[in-house]
C-alpha cells in the first residue's frame, strides 16, 4: 500500500535527528522560505532540500503521491495568480517589459514570470522538507516534539495517535469496501448517477465509522488505565539528548534565516529586483 | 495470614450499580471482599455484571460510563468515592480483552514505559524500570525495539502485562484474557499469570468465561455471576461438584461432563478442579468405559461430490514480500460444515479472502463446480459465497434490521419491492430475527447483531457461507446459539466454512478440520483425529482436549472414538 501522509523507517542521518530538531528546522526553515523573495536564496534552497532528500534515503517513489500532490496543488496556485492579478509583477518590480499579449487584460510580462517563477522556487522550497519531515519522524516522536515546542502533550498525543492509526483505518477500509461490494454495493463507477455514489459511500462509512468508535473507546480506556492525563506534564520514552548533529542541523536553518533576514535589509524589500 | 481483617484489598459491601443509559441495576446488592495475594476467577454469562464489576475496580466506573452507585466499595482502605481512575492506575493494574487495540506506543518499549512517562518519570529511571520489568514478565531486550503488531500473540500478552506492572501495582486485573488466542496461547497466558503471581505475590483477579481454560491453573476462589448478582463464592472444586454451572450457562471442563454422563459421583477429595491431578478410583474408571461402550458410534460419513476447490494457490500481499500462503490445495464437499484452524497469522483469514475474490491470488485456480473463479466479479462470487466477518459491526451499514437484509437483494436483484419484502420474511424467520424485524439494529445484542449479519448473506443464496471466528467472545448460551442456528443452515444444504480458534466450536459441530500452518495446510481430517495427534496439536498451536486425557486415564485405547461418542450424547442431551 503506498504512503499518503506516514513515516517510513529507514536508517540515514535525518532519521536519527530528534523529532525536536526535525520539527524547528522545518519551521525555521519554513519561515525563511516563505518570508523571502530574494531570487538567489530561493535558487539554493531547493538544492539543498533535494540533497536533504538523498541523505535521508527516502525515495521519490516513497513519496510519490505526495509530490504529486503538490505539484499539483503549485500549478493550480500559478493560474490563479496569472488569472487574478497579471500585472502583479509590474506592480512589484516597477518596470513593465512585455512579451506577448494572450487575450483582453491577460498580458505577459518578464516581471509577472519573474515573480511568479518566485512562486513556484518558494513551493521547491519548502514541500521537498515538509515531506521529509512527515516521512522521517515516527509518531510518537513527533507529539513528543510538538510538546518540546509548547504544545500541551494531550493534543500533541492525540495528533501522534490519529496519524498511527491512518495505516490501519485504511486497512481496515479496505477489508469493509470488499466486504460490502460482495454484497452489491459499487464503487467509484462511472456508470452510477453522483447521488446514487454518495449514497454507497456513505454505506461503507457507516460501518467504518462505527468500528473506528470501537478502537477509539478501548485505546482511550487503556490510555485512561495507565494514567494519560493525571499530570501537567509528562516524559517521554523516545525522547533522545541533543548531539552535535542536532545543534548543527538548527544552526544551519538559523543561518538561512539569518539570510533571509539580511537580504531584505539589503534589497530594502522582501524582492530581489533586478529589472532596475 | 490470609484470613486477617487488615488484609483485605478489596471489599464490597451491599454495593448496587446502575449505568445511566439504563433503566434497571446491572449490580445487586454485592459483596465480595478480596484479600492480599488471592488469585481469583470471576466467571458468568454474557451481561452478567462481571465486567461492570471489573470497571467498578478500576475505575472505568465512573471515569468513562456514568451511573449510580449505592452501598460501598473499599479499595487499598479507601472508599471508592474518593478515589478516581488515575489513584486507581497505581493500585490495579487492567490487562484488556483485546491486547491489539490496548497498544499505546509504537515500540514495546515505549508502550511497557507508557505509564512511567504519565508519570514524569526521568528517562534514565524509566529505561531501567522498562528492562526490570520485561526481564520479569520474559521479553527479551531485543524484542523492546520492535512494534507490538509484529509480536505473537503470546509475546503480546506479556507486553500488555508488563505496560500494567510496571507500575508496581498491588492488583492485577485481567477482563477476559482468552478472548483473541488461540489454545496453546491461551494455556500459556494463564500459565505465565500463575507464574508472576507466585513470584509477586500480587492479587489477581481474572475475569473470564472460559472456565475450563483458566482452572489449568490453581486459582484460590471462584466467583459465579449471574443477572447483577453473585450466585457462588467458593472453591473451584466445591463449584465443580455443584451443578450451578450447568444451570448458570457456563461450559463445565468437558471431563466433567463427560464423568457427569459416565454417572460418577464428584465429590471435592477427587480433586476435579484439574485433570492432571484428578483421582478416580478403580470403580469410577470402570463406570467411564462402561459408559463409552454403551453410547452409539458416530456414523462414518460418505464423501460428497466436490463443490470447491483450490490448487496450488500462492499468496503475498507484497510484490516481493514473504509468501502468506505457499502451494495451497483445498476441496470443499456438498452439504459439508469444516473448519480452519491454525495459530494466528497462519493465513486462515487470507485464504478465505481468497475465495471471495477479496485479493488475488499470484498462482494456483480456484474452482466452483469446475467454473474457473477468477473469470467472475466479487458480486458474482458473492452470489454463491458468502462472508460473514469476525466483527458485525464492520458489516452492517444500514440503521434499520430490515433495510440491512434487503441492502443486498435492492442493490443487486430485479425483483420486485413484494418479491424483495416476501424474501427478507422469510430469511429473518429462519434467523428468528422476525419478531425484531423493524427494530434499529443498535438495539440489538452482539449475537442477535451476528445473525443480522448472516442474514444480510443469507439473503443472496448463496451456496457456501465462510464465518470468521462466528463465536468469539461469546457466552456458552450464545454460543450454543449461533452454533445451533449455523448447523440449522447447514441441515438445509448450505456448506458452512468456520475459522476458528475453538476446538470445542470445532469438535463439536465440524466433520473436517483444514489445519493451517505456515502458509499452508498441514493437515486435513476429521477433527477428533487432528486433537489426538499430538504433534499436530503442538505444531498448529492448538490444544489437546481434556477428554483425551480422561480416557487415556480410563484405559480407553481410542481417544478419538471416546470424543466422538461424547460429542453425540452432548449434543443429544443439550437439545
Amino acid at each position: 500500500m503506498t504512503n499518503i501522509f506516514n513515516y517510513i523507517e529507514r536508517k540515514s542521518p535525518i532519521h536519527s535527528l530528534t523529532g525536536a530538531t526535525k520539527l524547528l528546522c522545518l519551521l525555521i526553515w519554513s519561515l525563511a522560505a516563505m518570508t523571502t523573495f530574494d531570487t538567489r536564496l530561493l535558487a539554493v534552497m531547493p538544492v539543498f532540500a533535494v540533497i536533504l532528500f538523498i541523505v535521508s534515503k527516502i525515495r521519490l517513489k516513497d513519496v510519490k503521491i505526495m509530490f504529486w500532490f503538490s505539484f499539483v496543488f503549485m500549478l493550480l496556485n500559478n493560474i490563479l495568480i496569472f488569472l487574478f492579478s497579471p500585472e502583479h509583477g509590474t506592480t512589484i518590480y516597477g518596470t513593465r517589459t512585455v512579451l506577448f499579449p494572450i487575450f483582453w487584460r491577460y498580458i505577459v510580462t518578464k516581471e509577472q514570470l519573474f515573480y511568479q517563477l518566485n512562486v513556484v522556487l518558494k513551493y521547491l522550497a519548502t514541500i521537498p522538507i515538509v515531506i521529509l519531515f512527515v516521512s522521517t519522524t515516527d509518531p510518537s516522536e513527533f507529539a513528543s516534539s510538538l510538546n518540546r515546542i509548547g504544545v500541551s502533550y494531550k493534543i500533541a498525543y492525540s495528533v501522534s495517535l490519529a496519524l498511527r492509526y491512518i495505516p490501519d483505518i485504511q486497512r481496515e477500509y479496505h477489508d469493509i469496501s470488499m466486504a460490502q461490494q460482495a454484497r452489491g454495493l459499487e464503487m467509484a463507477s462511472g456508470k452510477q448517477k453522483l447521488i446514487k455514489r454518495l449514497k454507497n459511500a456513505a454505506d461503507m462509512l457507516f460501518p467504518l465509522i462505527v468500528s473506528s468508535m470501537d478502537r477509539i473507546e478501548i485505546i482511550a480506556s487503556a490510555m485512561e488505565l495507565r494514567g494519560f492525563g493525571k499530570n501537567k506534564k509528562r516524559t517521554w520514552y523516545s525522547a533522545r539528548p541533543f548531539r552535535s548533529a542536532d545543534y548543527l542541523s538548527i544552526a544551519f536553518c538559523v543561518i538561512l534565516a539569518a539570510v533571509s533576514v539580511y537580504l531584505h535589509i539589503v534589497n530594502g524589500s522582501r524582492y530581489y529586483n533586478p529589472f532596475i | 495470614m490470609k484470613s486477617s481483617e487488615e488484609d483485605i484489598l478489596i471489599e464490597f459491601k451491599d454495593f448496587g450499580f446502575k449505568y445511566t443509559a439504563q433503566s434497571e441495576p446491572t449490580l445487586y446488592n454485592i459483596n465480595l471482599s478480596i484479600r492480599r495475594g488471592e488469585k481469583i476467577l470471576i466467571c458468568g454469562p454474557s451481561g452478567c455484571g462481571k465486567s461492570t464489576l471489573a470497571h467498578c475496580i478500576n475505575g472505568l466506573i465512573p471515569a468513562s460510563y456514568s451511573g449510580e452507585a449505592t452501598g460501598e466499595l473499599i479499595l487499598d482502605g479507601k472508599s471508592f468515592r474518593d478515589l478516581d481512575i488515575f489513584k486507581l492506575s497505581k493500585f490495579v493494574g487492567t490487562v484488556l480483552q483485546d491486547s491489539d487495540g490496548q497498544f499505546i506506543g509504537l515500540t514495546v518499549g515505549e508502550d511497557i514505559a507508557f505509564a512511567l512517562e504519565n508519570d514524569n518519570v526521568s528517562l534514565k529511571d524509566m529505561k531501567e524500570r522498562v528492562l526490570e520489568t520485561s526481564a520479569m514478565t520474559g521479553i527479551r531486550s531485543s524484542l523492546l525495539s520492535h512494534a507490538p503488531h509484529q509480536l505473537s500473540g503470546g509475546q503480546k500478552q506479556r507486553v500488555a502485562l508488563a505496560g500494567v506492572m510496571v507500575d508496581d501495582v498491588n492488583v492485577l486485573l485481567f477482563d477476559e484474557p482468552l478472548a483473541n488466542l488461540d489454545p496453546a496461547t491461551g494455556k500459556k497466558t494463564i500459565d505465565l499469570i500463575d507464574k508472576i503471581q507466585k513470584k509477586t505475590g500480587t492479587t489477581v483477579i481474572i475475569i473470564e468465561h472460559r472456565l475450563e481454560d483458566v482452572l489449568y491453573r490453581d486459582v484460590d476462589r471462584v466467583v459465579l455471576m449471574n443477572e447483577g448478582r453473585i450466585i457462588s463464592d467458593s472453591t473451584p472444586q466445591a463449584l465443580l461438584c455443584s451443578d450451578l454451572l450447568k444451570k448458570y450457562g457456563i461450559r463445565e471442563p468437558l471431563y466433567i461432563t463427560a464423568l457427569k454422563y459416565a454417572g460418577v459421583e464428584l465429590s471435592e477429595d477427587m480433586k476435579p478442579q484439574r485433570i492432571d491431578r484428578l483421582v478416580l478410583s478403580e470403580q469410577m474408571k470402570k463406570k467411564v468405559v462402561n459408559w463409552f461402550e454403551s453410547v452409539p458410534h458416530a456414523p462414518e460419513k460418505k464423501k460428497e461430490k466436490v463443490i470447491l476447490q483450490a490448487k496450488g494457490i500462492q499468496f503475498s500481499y507484497e510484490s516481493e514480500g514473504p509468501k502468506v500462503l505457499d502451494g495451497v490445495d483445498f476441496e470443499l464437499r456438498e452439504g459439508e460444515m469444516m473448519s480452519i484452524v491454525g495459530k494466528n497469522g497462519a493465513g486462515k483469514s487470507t485464504f478465505s479472502k481468497l475465495i471471495c475474490g477479496f485479493e488475488k491470488p499470484q498462482k494456483g485456480v480456484f474452482t466452483l463446480n469446475g467454473r474457473d473463479l477468477s473469470e467472475m466479479s466479487i458480486k458474482e462470487r458473492a452470489d454463491h459465497i458468502g462472508y460473514v466477518m469476525q466483527n458485525p459491526n464492520q458489516m452492517i451499514s444500514k440503521p434499520l434490521i430490515r433495510e440491512e437484509v434487503s441492502l443486498g437483494l435492492v442493490l443487486k436483484s430485479s425483483l420486485t419491492r413484494e418479491e424483495i419484502d416476501r424474501k427478507v420474511d422469510e430469511i429473518l424467520k429462519i434467523c428468528g430475527l422476525y419478531p425484531f424485524r423493524n427494530w434499529p439494529v443498535s438495539a440489538l445484542s452482539y449475537g442477535q447483531k451476528k445473525r443480522v449479519t448472516i442474514a444480510s448473506i443469507l439473503a443472496t443464496d448463496p451456496e457456501i457461507i465462510i464465518l470468521d471466528e462466528p463465536t468469539a467472545g461469546q457466552d456458552f448460551r450464545h454460543y450454543t446459539e449461533i452454533m445451533e442456528f449455523l448447523k440449522e443452515l447447514n441441515s438445509r444444504g448450505i456448506i458452512i466454512v468456520l475459522i476458528t480458534h475453538d476446538m470445542h466450536l470445532m469438535l463439536e459441530y465440524c466433520s473436517r478440520a483444514a489445519i493451517f500452518s505456515d502458509g499452508g495446510i498441514i493437515a486435513d481430517k476429521s477433527c477428533e483425529e487432528v486433537l489426538t495427534d499430538r504433534e499436530l496439536v503442538d505444531r498448529a498451536s492448538l490444544k489437546e482436549t481434556s477428554l483425551s486425557e480422561l480416557s487415556r486415564i480410563c484405559g480407553i485405547p481410542d481417544d478419538s472414538d471416546f470424543i466422538r461418542r461424547f460429542i453425540l450424547t452432548d449434543r443429544e442431551v443439550r437439545k
